[in-house]
């Protein structure tokens, strides 16, 4: 019950957000918009763990903070290989991923890939393991740190 | 004065932000194979449009646009990685080898089957 209400919650501020025009009558039209598709979810059936209004914590913007900063140092890497490509070394690595949720492997997944230079090539549930494919020595370097790994898993926050 | 100030600054996005987005495209066709290519990609996906969405912020100012610009930058965030991860995906089982590593996706392939 509590993943329908935080469903028309965010959709609800969704509308809000976008429409701008809150006269009663349209008012009543986005209430029934978020009615029909809170309704056609239930139908669905595909409201799962993923709409859990937990895993929206104050640790999501500071996360997401930190990853824009860490996205903008890895562009100016890149940025630096476009100008220069003999400084690229391909390398396709394995590093361990484990993280206690399958929403927080997901993040992890594509966090990587969202940061240029490392593109997530593979990953399951359950192996504990992602495999990632990196353009330079440095972005290789920093996957195997696994810095952005300790950080996912504190986005997780403790065991509930 | 300050609305001065807000309009050069958000130029200097706007050109920072399509300047990467040029990188990002000479990148493309310098390096060598695909997977090289898709990490030029990133730059256009990611900083770019971050600079840009920013620069248009300065523009609009404060209101609901914010709102609205901010929500196409958070879903160009969300979805520009899974294709990505799709467009690698489909390049491993069509058994095209990254240079450098190749053993690691035989090695992914007999997992698989």
């Amino acid at each position: 019950m509590r993943y329908f209400i935080a469903l028309a919650i965010v959709l609800a501020l969704l509308w809000l957000g976008l429409s701008g025009v809150y006269k009663p009558l349209i008012l009543i039209l986005g209430a029934a918009s978020v009615a029909l598709v809170v309704w056609i979810t239930e139908r669905m059936e595909v409201l799962g763990a993923e709409h859990d209004p937990g895993t929206l914590s104050w640790r999501l913007p500071v996360y997401w903070t930190w990853l824009v900063w860490e996205i903008i140092l890895a562009n100016l890497m890149v940025a630096r290989a476009v100008i220069s490509p003999g400084r690229i070394k391909p390398t396709l690595i394995r590093i361990p991923a484990t993280t206690r949720t399958r929403v927080g492997l997901v993040t992890y997944g594509n966090s990587i890939t969202l940061t240029p230079g490392t593109v997530t090539t593979g990953l399951s549930d359950g192996s504990g393991e992602i495999q990632a494919h990196a353009l330079l020595e440095e972005a290789a370097e920093g996957l195997r740190s696994g810095d952005m790994l300790k950080r996912v898993q504190w986005l997780e926050g403790p065991e509930r | 004065m300050i609305e001065g100030l807000i309009d050069v600054l958000s130029a200097g996005l706007l050109l920072t932000g399509a300047g990467f987005a040029l990188l990002g495209g000479i990148g493309l066709v310098r390096f060598p194979d695909l997977y090289t290519r898709l990490h030029a990609g990133g730059i256009t996906d990611t900083i770019a449009p971050l600079l840009i969405v920013a620069g248009l912020i300065l523009q609009s100012g404060i209101s609901l646009l914010t709102i609205k610009l901010l929500l196409i930058l958070l879903f160009l965030l969300f979805t520009t990685p899974t294709a990505s991860h799709a467009t690698v995906r489909a390049a491993i089982s069509a058994g095209i080898k990254p240079q450098g590593a190749d053993d690691a996706t035989k090695e992914r392939a007999s997992s698989n089957t």
